[in-house]
């Protein structure tokens, strides 16, 4: 077993540590299970109108 | 030619470098020359007799009895559908008002003169609690008030304000803040602070002893008595940004119960506006959501300068009278609003944050990068004509407005 096998083991034995991404019902749903998670306040930019996404791309600095 | 960034930096400037003094309080058509007899200015982006809410018109129909156009009520209703009345926003004039934000020739305007750019904006004075005709409260009581205002309580605060040589509005703010005010649903120290400053004028250049008394109860029985003051230095504070050429900064939020408008620097003059949202928060014994009307006022201004539900964080009082859940999270609200400015106004600071500024200079390509929009701590009025405010809450500016200006202004800079 090398190193990154032993990683992985680690990984799949202990409690899951999650970082949950956008949808926050993800993180509270674990929070609720005792799962310790972050969660981060995302959404795609102009909520992924991509129109607006283009001009905003434009309309930087 | 300037990026946005730093044209954005000089509208923050602008703003940030202000110094607001309330210095008179004058008859509105000495004030604003341009308001003419039967001419009716009114909170929000324009609006005709036939698209106004309950609250407006009942205040339009009111405010024609008042000036002595409509023998009454119903008469002046009449006479605005037939078009006897010009309409203009507040905002066209220098002015602001707040809810149904009435302005005519008679009322007595509060005045403030931004000393560093010289401009000078107005609002009419607060008329106190319950039964009001900016929430289009109308009857004769309401009428009684306005005259009352317009014949003892504007000439005593002009009097008083011209003896003392005009009050500096931005340190008055500083220390509200460490108070507890958020200058818009909260402005209990503020009111007080400026009464306590103005008292001895008051009394020196007082008629009579009777009037004297009057004016000081009626101000300090008023804990919103400063929200117009405040009002009239957000105008002072903006209008000097209201026309830079590649700036994305926000320079009017305001409503008229119909329709929300903002206005940016880079677009000058121009509304964008979308319907107005309904307000989410408590309402009076008695009263529900049913009864509500969506929100209106020019009083979003405050916001625009980083008051209101952007300063949230220094008043956590307010949060519970507004309904916008515990007090201990009233720091989150000034932190959302922090992700949509440009920067933070180092003069006006909140303890509870470790004195940071108040966010300052909302960034249109900000709120729709992010969908972060603009949070508004606000009064309700009752849909109905004459009714009244009904409740106190927080509402959110549509993300299309800023969407729309954010087209317009692309096109501006031909990137559309």
């Amino acid at each position: 077993m090398d190193a990154r096998d032993a990683k992985s083991q680690d990984l799949l034995a202990a409690a899951p540590r999650v970082v949950n991404v956008g949808l926050e019902m993800f993180a509270s749903t674990l929070a609720a299970q005792g799962t310790r998670v972050v969660h981060v306040q995302w959404s795609p930019p102009a909520g992924g109108d991509a129109r607006l996404a283009g001009l905003l791309d434009r309309l930087r600095g | 030619m300037k990026s946005i960034d730093e044209a954005n930096q000089d509208a923050l400037a602008r703003m940030l470098a202000g110094e607001p003094h309330l210095v008179d309080v004058v008859p509105a058509a000495q004030a604003i020359p341009a308001l003419t007899d039967r001419m009716i200015l009114h909170a929000g982006p324009p609006i005709g007799w036939e698209r106004m809410c309950g609250p407006l018109r009942g205040a339009v129909q009111g405010i024609a009895v008042f000036e002595g156009w409509a023998a009454d009520l119903g008469d002046a209703a009449a006479k605005a559908a037939a078009g006897a009345f010009a309409f203009a926003p507040n905002h066209h004039f220098g002015a602001v008002g707040p809810m149904t934000g009435m302005t005519t020739k008679s009322q007595p305007l509060l005045v403030v003169e931004n000393k560093t750019h010289g401009n000078r904006a107005y609002c009419a004075i607060n008329e106190g609690l319950g039964k009001v005709m900016r929430f289009g409260g109308n009857d004769a009581e309401v009428l009684d008030r306005l005259r009352w205002i317009a014949r003892v309580l504007g000439p005593a605060l002009g009097r008083a304000l011209r003896a003392v040589g005009g009050v500096a509005l931005k340190p008055l703010i500083a220390r509200g803040l460490t108070m507890g005010d958020e200058m818009h649903q909260r402005n209990v120290a503020c009111s007080s602070l400026l009464l306590r400053q103005l008292a001895p004028a008051l009394a020196r250049t007082a008629q009579n002893a009777d009037e004297l008394a009057a004016c000081l109860d009626f101000i300090g029985r008023n804990d919103q008595f400063f929200l117009n003051v405040a009002m009239a230095m957000g105008k002072a504070l903006t209008d000097p940004a209201c026309d830079i050429a590649g700036s994305t900064v926000v320079t009017a939020m305001s409503r008229n119960g119909t329709d929300f408008g903002i206005r940016v620097a880079g677009t000058g003059e121009r509304w964008f506006t979308a319907p107005v949202e309904m307000p989410v928060g408590l309402y009076f014994p008695g009263f529900s959501e049913k009864d509500a009307n969506p929100d209106m006022g020019d009083s979003a201004i405050v916001e625009t300068v980083g008051l209101g539900g952007f300063a949230m964080a220094a008043a956590p009082a307010v949060v519970g009278y507004v309904g916008a859940g515990r007090p201990s999270q009233a720091a989150a609200f000034t932190r959302d609003m922090g992700e949509i400015v440009v920067g933070h106004n180092p003069a006006w600071t909140i303890p509870a944050m470790d004195f940071a500024g108040v966010p300052t200079g909302i960034d249109i390509r900000l709120v729709v990068e992010t969908g972060v929009a603009p949070t508004i701590n606000t009064g309700i009025a009752h849909r109905e004509p004459g009714v009244g405010q009904v409740g106190a809450g927080v509402v959110k500016a549509p993300l299309k407005c800023f969407e729309e200006a954010l087209v317009a202004f692309a096109e501006t800079m031909g990137t559309a």
